[in-house]
């Protein structure tokens, strides 16, 4: 079933796509560090796929691979079926490829809706002129990308924040403020770097519950990193584990959980 | 009395006016440290650069004259044409546009991410850079800028206000002109940033680089935009000011005027810089008005790095700059 490279069905029944990514023996080097050793993966239409793995086992690293702000001394990546040059991360973005960071990226002077808005920019294509006069189709652009902003903002719950520096708002509306400005883009691929890090128990619910309508609703491809596997296994339809730089699993929840290789790594077998 | 109170509020307006002109410099700073974060020195050099190669366009003298001669032994100074003003505005233009990319691609791109002061470094070597070039390219004498807007006491209002207060005004034409074109800059500035796709991208690389790149912002290109638009700023000040006083060398040191203006208004708000300017303009006018003649006058050198240091005291940010408050 993972082999394949045509789509395939779900165990709850939802039909997933052909390959959209697809990682090949991907290594990333720091000086004398090898952060990843020669992991490929690939990862689906429509699917949540997770990386999971302890604490330094190279899923930020990775994620920052796809989008473009580490480059991999060896290894290709494929991106809806061309191999992707080298790409600066803001070229990464313009082909539809959006992400959150683990430690929150916003733009802290601005309002929850323009920070929204700021997702659009790869989309708005009116010169400066026509903008500056706020006329023909400078005006027309703006009301569409205004549009589709406060649709993501309904959806992700946000309305009533929609005014409010963003700096005034709490860790876990930040989150969620950070993932409306990825969706805002409409991309073809959402990274999402720990979204559910430093939340408590109900605001990990939540964040679950719009990773899940935001998969079902849009039919949105999502790639996530979490160190924590109860939330994975509960979210992702496949399961990429690393632990030191190298893949050690990959498959479905129940596969990898049985994995004795995953196993150790998470109860802290002794490496000799 | 009424006389004093007229002669006070001449005063005031003059000063208003003279702190537009400060407010001016100061804004090109502002530009550039908001977007970037680098304090940029050469931001009085750019204005005289700029004056310099408009008033070279419009005389038609050809660029690096004195370098040809002294190499091939000619004798060449001039194209022997005269340049319309509007056109010469715009091939400026050009020059700062080609000015503030080749800062980008020769200097800034290569300093990322380094420390502020280093950055400022950088600044201040191209400042002098800047100025060798600038003599280098339309030689070291004193120009006269006249791009066609009128200088000296504004008749109508002295006569107007002659007639209805019995006390005529003297305000000069230029320091009007001046308010005008000050006024219509900010306006299309503050437009710029707040409604135009750019405008946003360069809100959004001056708060978060990281969270610019992934919302598929160039920094390179906000960058070399920023520096244009320093340029412009600095072009604009540099016409008003070479035409009120010449341009010369001392053109580059209004950079020294809005550095306490900077400080009054916040080094990250166009507002601060505008109410800064006004409130240096008034205060150094009035006080070399009131309190001058007491102790010996020449206040106005002065009295605006005092008021500078007691903001440095009391207010550190700056009347709009932004707090740092560092959660624990």
């Amino acid at each position: 079933m993972l082999s394949t490279t045509e789509g395939y069905m779900t165990p709850d029944g939802r039909q997933i796509g052909g390959v959209v990514m697809e990682m090949k023996n991907i290594t990333l080097k720091f000086g004398g560090v090898t952060a990843i050793e020669d992991i490929s993966f690939d990862i689906h239409e429509g699917e949540i796929r997770a990386i999971i793995g302890p604490n330094g086992a190279g899923k930020s690293s990775m994620l920052n691979v796809i989008s473009g702000f580490y480059v991999p001394q060896q290894g290709e990546v494929f991106f809806r079926g061309t191999k992707r040059a080298q790409l600066k991360p803001f070229e990464v973005a313009r082909q539809g490829i959006a992400r959150t960071f683990q430690n929150i990226a916003l733009f802290e002077g601005m309002s929850v809706l323009d920070n929204v808005m700021t997702g659009r920019l790869t989309h708005m294509k009116a010169g400066i002129i026509s903008q500056s006069l706020w006329r023909g189709p400078a005006e027309r652009e703006e009301t569409e990308n205004r549009e589709i902003c406060e649709r993501v903002i309904d959806f992700l719950e946000i309305q009533s924040i929609r005014k409010t520096p963003v700096s005034r708002l709490p860790y876990g509306l930040k989150k969620r403020v950070e993932l409306a400005r990825a969706l805002a883009s409409e991309p073809k691929l959402l990274l999402l770097d720990e979204p559910m890090a430093g939340m408590n128990v109900e605001e990990k619910e939540d964040m679950s519950r719009f990773i899940l309508d935001v998969n079902d609703e849009f039919g949105t491809t999502i790639a996530l990193i979490e160190h924590d596997m109860g939330v994975v296994m509960d979210l992702s339809d496949r399961v990429v584990v690393m632990d030191y730089g190298k893949k050690i699993g990959d498959g479905t929840p129940s596969e990898v959980r049985n994995n004795q290789a995953v196993i150790d790594a998470y109860l802290g077998v002794s490496h000799d | 009395m009424p006389e004093q109170l007229f002669f006070t509020i001449e005063v005031i307006l003059n000063g208003l006016m003279a702190g537009v002109l400060y407010s001016l410099v100061a804004l090109g700073f502002v530009l550039i440290y908001k977007a970037s974060g680098i304090f940029n020195y050469a931001q009085g050099v750019m204005a005289l650069f700029a004056a310099m190669t408009l008033v070279g366009i419009m005389e038609g003298r050809i660029p690096f004259a004195h370098l040809i001669n002294a190499i091939l032994g000619t004798k060449i100074h001039h194209f022997g044409w005269h340049v319309n003003a509007v056109l010469a505005l715009i091939l400026t233009m050009g020059v700062m546009l080609l000015l503030a990319w080749l800062v980008q691609k020769v200097i800034f791109k290569h300093l990322v991410n380094q420390e502020g002061i280093i950055l400022f470094m950088a600044t201040i070597g191209l400042a002098y850079f800047l100025e060798g070039v600038g003599d280098l390219m339309w030689g070291g004498d004193i120009k006269m800028l006249d791009v066609g807007i009128p200088q000296g006491l504004n008749l109508w209002i002295d006569e107007t206000t002659y007639n209805m207060f019995d006390y005529g005004f003297f305000i000069d034409n230029l320091d009007i002109y001046a308010t005008v074109i000050a006024a219509i800059l900010v306006f299309v500035l503050v437009g710029f940033s707040q409604y135009t796709k750019q405008g946003r991208a360069m809100r959004a690389v001056a708060d978060d680089h990281q969270a610019a790149l992934s919302v598929g912002v160039s920094l390179n290109f906000i960058w070399i935009m920023v520096w244009t638009l320093a340029g412009f700023v600095a072009l604009v000040a540099g016409i008003v000011w070479g035409t009120k006083s010449g341009v010369q060398f001392s053109l580059s040191l209004i950079a020294l005027k809005a550095l306490p203006v900077l400080m009054l208004g916040g080094f990250t708000s166009i507002p601060g810089a505008i109410v800064g300017g006004l409130i240096i303009g008034v205060g150094e006018k009035l006080f070399e008005f009131a309190v001058g003649p007491l102790i010996g006058g020449a206040t106005e050198n002065w009295f605006a790095y005092v008021l500078a240091l007691l903001f440095l005291v009391f207010r550190p940010q700056g009347l709009f700059g932004e707090k740092i408050i560092e959660r624990v």
